[in-house]
């Protein structure tokens, strides 16, 4: 396991996506201060962190939503930086994203979302698509529910739904916005188990963005530990596991005392109540 | 001039820039998304056959009220039979595509800019992108031209009802002469006053169209954002609808 950023990078051969010393900043506060991350081909990778660490932001930058103040955001080889928005497209049809919440059309039933993608960038047949959409709803349990509207399902369905469609186009790299957030556990089971099917049955590369520490450990095959902006850890799940950094051991244990802050910073406490008011 | 003042204008500067900015692209994704009619017959729709309650009933009442009124004011001078001239003049040349204008941003603006808001607040425009589908092409282009083709459709519905409101006060209840209501009308409307009728509706129905998009588009993803963006699409569309009004007049003098 490696711990700390200083620890010496090492970019491995078959590392899809590629982030490299990656400063971001929003509003002048910090966001990433020298990121190193590498997802490599076929493998599932767990990057985990406190709220608020910008785990989010890093799946913006790979997705070339935004882009870094300093470093490179390599994916398939190319800095997404330098990409023209044709190129970004290009990259972006390689690519599939599962949002935190879906981010279903609402104006469209479960069927057409799925079938959204293709229809966007193919001339298949109508009867071609139809099997394609039912196949990819079958693999995630909801082939009954294609006529139902996006407002009409749980968020569990409402997420499995947005995997159907982020895997339609058989996409090379999968990455998943917290994909267990609000979920009951047997939707949390089902997701876990599908995110896992899709990797090992399609060799897909999977990038998970989570903070459920357990439920992502029993999948990941490599992890990355956020904090204040770099990686503070890294490693096999056990690795991490058997880890005795203070950061990570606060991490996995889910300790409110340790290197990781829970309070916002503030000044004194004392001295702020003995303040008169505004 | 102070410091608030120069942030306020610097900010007015950029807003303008920025709305520039977006309608050259909306213009530029506008061709490609004419290859997909059935989008835009879907916003046509949702902006011009949802909107054709309020529109008739309130073309109804204008026309009705311009009966009245005209009536009352031309009986004074003996020229009752003018009452159908007047009445498809004004209807034709102003309260037509001004009044439409008014409801269209009241009705479809504000429905267009808060279905496009709460699409950005809710991660759908972002999913597009990263799906590799253009969101202007396919939700922006398709809605702005739905609101471009239904404008002019609904002011010539606006103004049928509204003659024909003007028509049930002044024939039916009035006595003006029904024969006289319609070849006085007929006469007086020439093809100019028509034509600039129709391009009011046309550049209204751009201005409009163009305001509620770009706000829903970059409302902030919030419920307030997209509140105030709403709101914002009213003020804004009224007063460009009555200023560009004035000068369309004075270019049609």
């Amino acid at each position: 396991m490696s711990e700390s950023a200083s620890a010496a990078v090492q970019v491995p051969d078959d590392a899809i996506i590629d982030v490299r010393g990656v400063h971001y900043a929003v509003d002048g506060r910090p966001i990433f201060s020298g990121l190193d991350i590498a997802a490599r081909r076929g493998l599932i990778t767990a990057v985990m962190g406190p709220s608020g660490t910008g785990k989010t932001t890093l799946l913006r930058l790979i997705t070339g939503q935004i882009y870094a103040d300093r470093g490179v955001v390599s994916v398939f080889g190319r800095d997404v930086g330098t990409l023209g928005s044709r190129e970004l497209y290009a990259t972006r049809q390689r690519m599939g994203m599962l949002f935190q919440n879906g981010a279903l059309l609402t104006d469209i039933d479960v069927f057409e979302n799925v079938a959204f993608p293709v229809r966007e960038h193919t001339d298949l047949p109508e009867p071609l698509i139809r099997n394609l959409v039912l196949t990819k709803l079958e693999a995630v349990g909801l082939r009954g529910a294609a006529h139902l509207m996006p407002g009409e399902l749980s968020g569990g369905m409402a997420r499995r739904v947005a995997l159907a469609r982020a895997i339609v186009m058989d996409p090379e790299v999968l990455i998943y916005d917290e994909p267990f957030v609000g979920l009951d556990p047997i939707s949390l089971g089902v997701i876990l188990r599908l995110i896992k099917q899709m990797n090992d049955a399609l060799k897909i590369t999977s990038i998970v963005v989570s903070h459920d520490v357990h439920e992502i450990e029993t999948i990941a095959d490599y992890s990355y530990l956020l904090s204040e902006g770099r990686v503070v850890a890294s490693g096999t799940p056990a690795e991490l596991a058997r880890s005795d950094s203070p950061t990570v051991r606060q991490f996995m244990t889910g300790g409110a005392e340790g290197p990781v802050r829970f309070h916002y910073p503030a000044k004194d406490y004392a001295t702020e109540l003995l303040e008169s008011p505004r | 001039m102070s410091a608030a003042s120069k942030v306020g204008v610097m900010e007015a500067v950029r807003k303008t820039g920025v709305t520039g900015l977006f309608f050259v692209r909306l213009l530029g994704a506008c061709i490609p998304a004419l290859a997909r009619p059935k989008l835009i017959i879907a916003q046509i729709y949702n902006a011009g056959a949802r909107s054709l309650i309020i529109i008739m009933l309130s073309g109804l009442f204008t026309g009705m009220v311009l009966g009245l009124q005209g009536y009352e004011l031309l009986n004074r001078f003996g020229a009752t039979e003018a009452l159908g001239t007047a009445a498809a003049l004004a209807l034709l040349k102003e309260l037509g595509p001004v009044l439409t204008a008014l409801l269209f941003a009241g009705r479809a603006g504000t429905a267009l800019t808060s279905e496009i808001g709460l699409m950005r607040a809710t991660d759908q425009l972002t999913a597009m992108e990263v799906m590799a589908v253009d969101p202007l092409r396919y939700v922006a282009a398709p809605r702005f031209l739905g609101g471009l083709i239904a404008m002019p459709l609904l002011t010539a519905i606006f103004n049928v009802i509204g003659l024909f409101g003007a028509q049930l006060i002044g024939v039916q209840m009035l006595g003006v002469d029904h024969g006289t209501f319609w070849s006085q009308t007929q006469s007086a409307v020439a093809l100019k006053d028509v034509t600039e009728g129709i391009v009011k509706s046309v550049v209204f129905g751009a201005v409009v169209s163009l305001i509620a998009v770009n706000e829903g588009y970059h409302a902030d993803p919030t419920a307030e954002g997209v509140g105030l963006a709403t709101t914002r699409t009213v003020v804004a569309s009224s007063v460009m609808t009555l200023l560009l009004d004035y000068v369309l007049t004075a270019a049609f003098m």
